[in-house]
């Protein structure tokens, strides 16, 4: 790891905080706690407890889950915290999303900001971490992301549902004339054994409401935990079986417009010429009004029904300026190897490296170089949003990872104050960082503002949102090792090239802000895992291109777990080490790490030979807090190479819902099976190549795997989920491919090297 | 122009070159159908028209002559289809943005083989896109259905 030292010399880039300007506003103004933003919202009968937790005279329990569900099951886990302590069944609670709110701030999201790998636990790392979580706070971003949902609200969710039923019992005891002690809690009700007298929560729960919360609150030990650590049922299951409408796009509103975008093909470019005659002239169009935000120039089209606004949009003529950075994939491709030569930043230096590599015999050194492309998330539901403006008062209903930037950045966008705005956060069709972008919701205000107090429901087309996109970005890495006599790796050398997912972020959503210091995203997945080598250096170079690039499920993890665990398989080969072995030697240090390599080796039987024809490959990385071992098995068929079977294990510290986590493992590998398989976003012209599913596909049924998963909980801290599974899931197929093939590819999607069944 | 949509009849203007989907949606009010990508290639828009699965977002709704059902017309949360039963007890669903066309060439499939193979539902279902993943539960949940559905549940 970085030394102390190196780190004090060294501004870093920590995410959005960077912005907050530190944490100078002191520790004091952090404990205090933000309003119950319930409270202003209460129906007839309805006590509020905390930002979390509602009880009504009726005993209907709500449970506000202020965290975006875009699959990922969410929901349904923060509900269960609070239902634990609550001690109420997840069938006896309704569960909302609730309000933008300061008061659902996110502090985990940043907490792993800081220059230190997950295992760092050295006095600076973890002064870093509660800083940062304390930024987390002042930022107050109510944001989804980074896998941090549930670390972020373990112990708060659970707080809250314990410190609502204190003060139940408390109003009850005061109710019955007994002692608080005397009375037990189960289903919602209050017993009193001793009289067998009842009270639901419902008959106290006003009264409960204006006590004092208690100063301090026990939590249940995890052995009496009745719902946590358990699978669920989804809160979510029926409605998503019948076909309800719960996602942005299904909202419909009294008297409702519908719309759609033709933004610049060319990113930032403004529009030199445009003739909206045509289009404004077509059936069922009521307006074209030129949008102009921090995601570029284009057009927003209001008309009768959403098919009359997508023609209309292809009837547009118009012409946009040349764009402002490298027109093609080649002139892309030219900067980013170039950057290689840049001078970089140094976020692993462990021994010198420089020496290690001077006057070694030319047979024990390995060079290779790699690169993967850009990506779109290509989420199912397409951006959308619904927004009515009528009397200075924005209404605006959409899916979205941060609801408090929504609110904020639709206010600036329309010049009003942020209390004039609701935000309606729907379900989401899919997410992986697409929906902390603020795009559709901006183009939807804007768009509202020439409706005339009507709200518009705003659709893009798959073309449009495969095109506008902040994707996750192209990278490039130059990589080199030195093998001691033993085949074991004495010095690794790994430069890392890639546009800065951070600078990219902030030109969007904070412009007046100017990113400071290396981003250490680029080089996430690669600097910071539980390796021990003599000599070892990971460096990062922020790549000049000005692309939209932004967070897609593992962000830095899905470019490095490729690169780091695929040059680490060429260690193996060249070493003749097995790579199983390779990695447990080198992990010696790591107990968590180790036994989580050995779990996936046992667990696809790796040391039984399998029949010609047949082989497979590993990966290992830590992400987000979480240890993940992958093996993947591939066969050659006529048809071309078929995936026939991925092992997995993984150590999240706490496993709070093992059927939600292995959903989650299996739906992140598959996301980055995918990408290695065959996608690619390409650039002509200034503009991106592909434009749907046809030519921009994901893995299909009938090339899906199977899949056996092991949950471990070795680690004494927990890690998240929902992104994990997606580093190891290219390398290991990779590297089953060279151990099938003997051909060893370093540049993603693979299908430009094989073909896949 | 007449549409015949969940046994209901409707009356709507529309261009006869609109989408099928879009006169659901935007038109009738029936949402259960998703929009996923306008050239049916993602299958998240599948509905019945006769029986028959077809992507609405690739249908004018001049053509669509039919008995349509969808996702809204199959079962209620009260009253599930078997496949959606499936779903429910398989816990299939992650965002559940596709499901609804899964749900429908599901049915559709079953309607056809009552006990489908591994090949049957590759190739029955291969046109429905799942960004989510759920391709394992998917196929449990078929094989389930089919017992359920067997079994007259």
């Amino acid at each position: 790891m970085a030394s102390v030292g190196k780190i004090a010399r060294r501004s870093f880039l920590i995410g959005a905080a960077a912005i907050a300007g530190g944490v100078a506003v002191g520790y004091y103004y952090y404990r205090k706690p933000y309003p119950n933003p319930l409270e202003s919202d209460l129906a007839t009968g309805e006590a509020t407890f905390n930002p979390y937790v509602k009880i009504g005279a009726d005993n209907t329990i709500t449970i506000v889950a202020p965290r975006a569900e875009m699959g990922q099951g969410i929901s349904t886990t923060l509900a269960v915290m609070v239902a634990e302590e609550l001690d109420v069944g997840l069938d006896q609670v309704k569960v909302e999303h609730g309000p933008a709110s300061y008061a659902y701030y996110n502090a985990a999201i940043l907490e792993e900001g800081g220059p230190f790998a997950f295992f760092d636990e050295s006095m600076t790392a973890e002064a870093v971490r509660s800083g940062l979580g304390v930024v987390g706070k002042f930022l107050a971003l109510q944001g989804t992301g980074g896998s941090a949902s549930t670390r972020d609200g373990f112990n708060k969710m659970r707080q809250a549902g314990a410190a609502a039923r204190q003060m139940l019992i408390a109003a009850a005891a005061q109710k019955l004339g007994v002692a608080a002690a005397d009375l037990e809690t189960a289903n919602g009700s209050i017993l009193h054994k001793a009289s067998g007298k009842s009270l639901t929560y419902g008959k106290v729960a006003a009264n409960a409401a204006a006590m004092a919360p208690p100063a301090e609150v026990r939590l249940k030990d995890k052995a009496d935990w009745k719902l946590l650590g358990k699978p669920q049922k989804r809160i979510d299951m029926l409605a998503k079986v019948t076909g309800a409408p719960i996602f942005g796009i299904d909202v419909r509103l009294p008297d409702m417009l519908y719309g759609t975008v033709k933004m610049s093909p060319r990113f930032w470019s403004k529009p030199v010429s445009a003739d909206l005659a045509k289009a404004e002239k077509m059936p069922g169009v009521i307006r074209i009004v030129p949008l102009e935000t921090n995601y570029g120039h284009g057009f927003g089209i209001i008309a009768e029904n959403t098919w009359a606004a997508f023609k209309a949009a292809e009837a547009i003529d118009a012409q946009w300026a040349e764009p402002e950075y490298p027109p093609d994939s080649a002139a892309i491709a030219g900067v980013l190897k170039q950057a290689l030569g840049a001078e970089d930043s140094a976020m692993r230096d462990n021994g010198d490296v420089a020496k290690a590599f001077a006057g070694a015999p030319r047979e024990k050194i390995i060079e290779a170089n790699y690169a993967v492309p850009y990506l779109a998330h290509a989420t199912m539901e397409p951006m959308n949003a619904t927004a009515r403006l009528k009397d200075g008062l924005l209404d605006i209903w959409c899916g979205n990872q941060a609801p408090t930037l929504v609110r904020q950045l639709c206010a600036n966008v329309l010049g009003i104050e942020q209390d004039r705005v609701t935000v309606h956060t729907t379900f989401m069709g899919g997410g992986f960082g697409r929906r902390v972008e603020m795009d559709y919701a901006l183009c939807a205000a804007l768009m509202a503002k020439a409706a005339e107090g009507r709200p518009v429901k705003v659709t893009w087309t798959r073309e449009e949102d495969m095109r506008h996109d902040a994707y996750r970005p192209a990278a490039v890495g130059k990589f080199r090792a030195r093998l001691g006599d033993d085949g074991l790796p004495v010095a690794v050398d790994m430069t890392i090239a890639s546009p800065s997912v951070i600078a990219g972020t902030l030109r969007r959503l904070f412009p007046s802000i100017s990113p400071i210091g290396p981003d250490k995203t680029i080089v996430d997945g690669a600097y910071d895992q539980p390796y021990t080598i003599p000599n070892y250096r990971v460096s990062a170079i922020a790549a000049p291109v000005t692309i939209p690039v932004g967070s897609w499920r593992s962000v830095g993890s899905s470019i490095n777990g490729f690169f780091h665990e695929g040059f680490l398989d060429e260690i193996a080969v060249a070493g003749k080490t097995d790579p199983i072995a390779l990695r447990k030697t080198l992990m010696a240090a790591y107990p968590a790490a180790v036994a989580v390599v050995e779990k996936v080796a046992a667990m696809a039987k790796w040391d039984e030979a399998l029949p010609p024809g047949k082989a497979r490959g590993m990966a290992f990385s830590l992400s987000f807090g979480s240890w993940v071992g992958e093996i993947v098995q591939v066969a050659d068929t006529p048809a071309g190479i078929r995936i026939e079977k991925v092992w997995i294990a993984a150590d999240v510290g706490t496993a709070l819902d093992p059927g939600i986590i292995e959903a989650q493992l299996i739906s992140a590998a598959i996301y980055g099976l995918s990408a290695a398989m065959g996608q690619e976003i390409t650039f002509a012209d200034g503009m991106v190549e592909q434009s749907n599913f046809h030519d921009f596909d994901a893995m299909r049924i009938f090339q899906c795997p199977a899949f056996e998963v092991a949950i471990l909980e070795n680690f004494h801290k927990m890690g998240g989920v929902g992104e994990i599974g997606t580093p190891p899931a290219a390398p290991a197929l990779a590297n089953a491919i060279f151990a099938l093939t003997g051909k060893r590819i370093r540049t993603l999607p693979l299908s430009k090297a094989v073909a896949f069944a | 122009m007449r549409l015949t949509v969940d046994g209901q009849s409707f009356d709507i203007d529309a261009d006869p070159e609109m989408p099928l989907l879009w006169a659901l949606r935007d038109l009738i009010g029936k949402t259960g159908p998703k929009f996923g990508c306008g050239i049916a290639a993602c299958g998240a828009c599948t509905v019945h028209v006769d029986g028959q699965p077809v992507r609405s977002c690739s249908l004018p709704v001049g053509q669509a002559t039919g008995a349509i059902t969808t996702i809204e017309g199959i079962g209620t949360p009260g009253k599930l289809h078997p496949v959606q039963q499936a779903w429910l007890e398989e816990q299939v669903a992650q965002c559940g943005y596709c499901q609804a066309g899964q749900i429908m060439s599901a049915v559709a499939l079953l309607d056809e083989v009552a006990d489908p193979t591994d090949a049957d539902i590759d190739n029955a279902m291969g046109g429905n896109l799942c960004r989510c993943g759920t391709y394992p539960k998917i196929r449990a949940a078929i094989k389930k259905a089919a017992v359920l559905k067997t079994a007259g549940l």
